[in-house]
């Protein structure tokens, strides 16, 4: 459709050489639509509902609910989690990706890792948590985990496992783009090996590094699915408590809960994801 | 910081020529290298193994049996849909999917690349948007859009709707990278002096010469449908990770769980490899 339509004006006025009849930006227009449905509709409507009460009427003062010491806790659990995943994730993530680039890149090493780096950073879901479950759960293959059912750890040490991956994806092309050359020079200079990683190396590879420590705390906050096939009883974390909210109507009253929730979501993630994207341009300065 | 630390204990370069390193510190790097591929190895693979071994447990605990792997196309349990109904809806869902994002997503890509480049940020701003907005919060907004939706249909099929805002992301970032490997402008100049139409150009020249990108696009798109519960789950559909969860709350030990999700997960992986190999041959002969 949006094809068709474009030809025609394209066309036309690149044989005429003048400036078209129909602005080319009419291109566009298909994908922008489906995008403002189904992605901007929807979250405005969380963030204008956030604002009201379940009758419909204005209610701002809903946004003081955040700070509700209940609404507190599930921030605060999910703060947890994510920061112990994140930075356990990073760090072996990290130096998976340097053993990785240090290999022959095209050798079936590398090639095996970055595939099922890709599939395992995106297969978490219910998968994984029986996985874990028929591992070291209370019916454990491997040894039976007293800890899988606690808190920040039985989970973190799921969410480890697709959190390196993503890791590898993030953090490869980064040491990837350190060259050789700078390495040789600083050794020319007569630098030794923690001096070259002290003053060149770190600094260089440190913005991506934290960079992908901070997108990986982004998809820990985000999961649900694990954590939901985990343990479904409690309610944990902020997405749990979403879902409680959404399936029931128990809760704060007179507060959109679900849609407060999320909105307190989307400012996190805003803010973790605007941190990823000003450490990724930083990264990106140096690297290619 | 750590992984600095641990960087610097086994320097190396990165280029993967270790030709001119001195063979002391290429053996150290290679002991640290076959060390971290072991470790996290096992730590990627001993799961999937358990999940195996459960699919193959017989009813008596330590036995072997394949009924697990049988039961996949016929298992029914009471008050849920029967799993093969579910693996045929993930399944269309995913060929749905990945059709719609490539008929929404290329077209414009290239669009944008030749005549539109000032609205390039904000395609690619919209495009990787959802990595921001979790699946959970989409969901909480998307209730009253799928309302609408199901006063024309109740078909879980639906869902690529969804699906495809899920997909872009990661299609956004394989096209990308296919679409800045070839020289569009030059390809659709030559394309158009020579009489061109500008679907000709779109589909039938520039496509084709990002086949490898398209080609990871799809695969990303269908591992992220093949993975998805959140939104199915919410929105009260069944795909195939609802359907797994159903039994596991009703059977938590049932084989067919573990079959199921191995055979998924494999599934995936096998079609990610053989299509990783074949971008290299085709990259060879090129």
């Amino acid at each position: 459709m949006a094809v068709a339509a474009t030809t025609e004006t394209g066309a036309r006025s690149w044989r005429a050489g003048r400036r078209p009849s129909v602005p080319s930006w009419l291109g566009t227009v298909p994908f922008l639509a489906y995008v403002a449905i189904f992605l901007l509709w929807p979250t405005g409507i969380v963030v204008v509902d956030a604002f009201k009460n379940p009758n419909g009427a204005w209610a701002f003062s809903n946004f003081t609910e955040l700070f509700n010491p209940l609404v507190r806790g599930y921030f605060i659990g999910s703060f947890k989690l994510c920061v112990f995943s994140s930075i356990v994730g990073s760090v072996l993530g990290a130096i998976l990706a340097y053993a990785i680039a240090s290999g022959d890149p095209d050798g079936v090493v590398r090639r095996l890792y970055l595939s099922a780096s890709g599939v395992l950073g995106q297969f978490g879901g219910v998968t994984l948590a029986f996985a874990f479950l028929v591992l070291v759960g209370p019916v454990g293959l491997l040894f039976h985990a007293s800890w899988y059912f606690d808190f920040p750890w039985g989970i973190g040490l799921i969410y480890i496992y697709f959190e390196i991956p993503l890791m590898v994806l993030v953090f490869l092309p980064a040491i990837d783009g350190v060259r050789v050359q700078w390495r040789e020079a600083s050794e020319n200079l007569g630098s030794s090996a923690w001096q070259y990683w002290r003053y060149v190396g770190g600094p260089l590879l440190m913005p991506a590094f934290l960079g992908g420590a901070l997108l990986l705390f982004a998809a820990a906050l985000s999961a649900y699915a694990t954590i939901q096939a985990w343990e479904n009883q409690v309610a944990y974390v902020v997405p749990q408590q979403i879902s409680t909210a959404l399936s029931s109507e128990v809760g704060l009253s007179n507060v959109n809960v679900a849609d407060l929730l999320a909105l307190g979501m989307v400012i996190l993630m805003a803010i973790v994801m605007t941190g990823y994207a000003l450490l990724q341009r930083r990264a990106a300065r140096w690297l290619r | 910081m750590a992984a600095v630390t641990a960087l610097n204990e086994t320097p190396a370069t990165s280029a993967g020529r270790p030709r001119g390193m001195q063979a002391r510190r290429r053996r150290r790097l290679n002991i640290f290298r076959y060390v971290v591929f072991t470790v996290l190895g096992l730590f990627f693979v001993l799961p999937l193994l358990g999940l195996l071994r459960f699919s193959l447990e017989g009813t008596k605990l330590g036995t072997w049996s394949g009924t697990a792997w049988r039961q996949i196309a016929s298992y029914q349990n009471t008050g849920i849909p029967p799993l093969q109904s579910a693996i045929e809806i993930t399944l269309e869902l995913a060929v749905i999917t990945c059709a719609v994002m490539l008929v929404l997503l290329v077209p414009t890509m290239i669009w944008v690349r030749l005549k539109v480049r000032w609205l390039e940020r904000t395609i690619e701003f919209l495009c990787l948007l959802p990595l921001t907005i979790p699946a959970i919060v989409l969901v909480v907004g998307l209730g009253p859009i799928y309302n609408k939706i199901q006063h024309f249909s109740l078909s879980s099929l639906m869902l690529f709707w969804i699906y495809v805002v899920l997909a872009l992301p990661y299609a956004y970032r394989a096209l990308a990278a296919g679409l800045s490997a070839i020289d569009v402008t030059t390809l659709s100049e030559a394309a158009r002096s020579l009489g061109a139409s500008w679907f000709t150009v779109i589909v039938r020249v520039i496509a084709p010469n990002m086949r490898q990108g398209i080609l990871n696009a799809v695969l990303l798109s269908w591992a992220t449908v093949f993975g998805e519960f959140t939104i199915a789950y919410l929105l009260l559909y069944t795909n195939l990770q609802v359907e797994l969860y159903s039994i596991s709350r009703n059977t938590p030990n049932a084989g067919v769980l573990f079959s199921t999700s191995f055979a998924a997960l494999i599934f995936t992986f096998v079609l990610l490899l053989i299509l990783s190999y074949v971008g290299r041959i085709r990259r060879g002969r090129g």
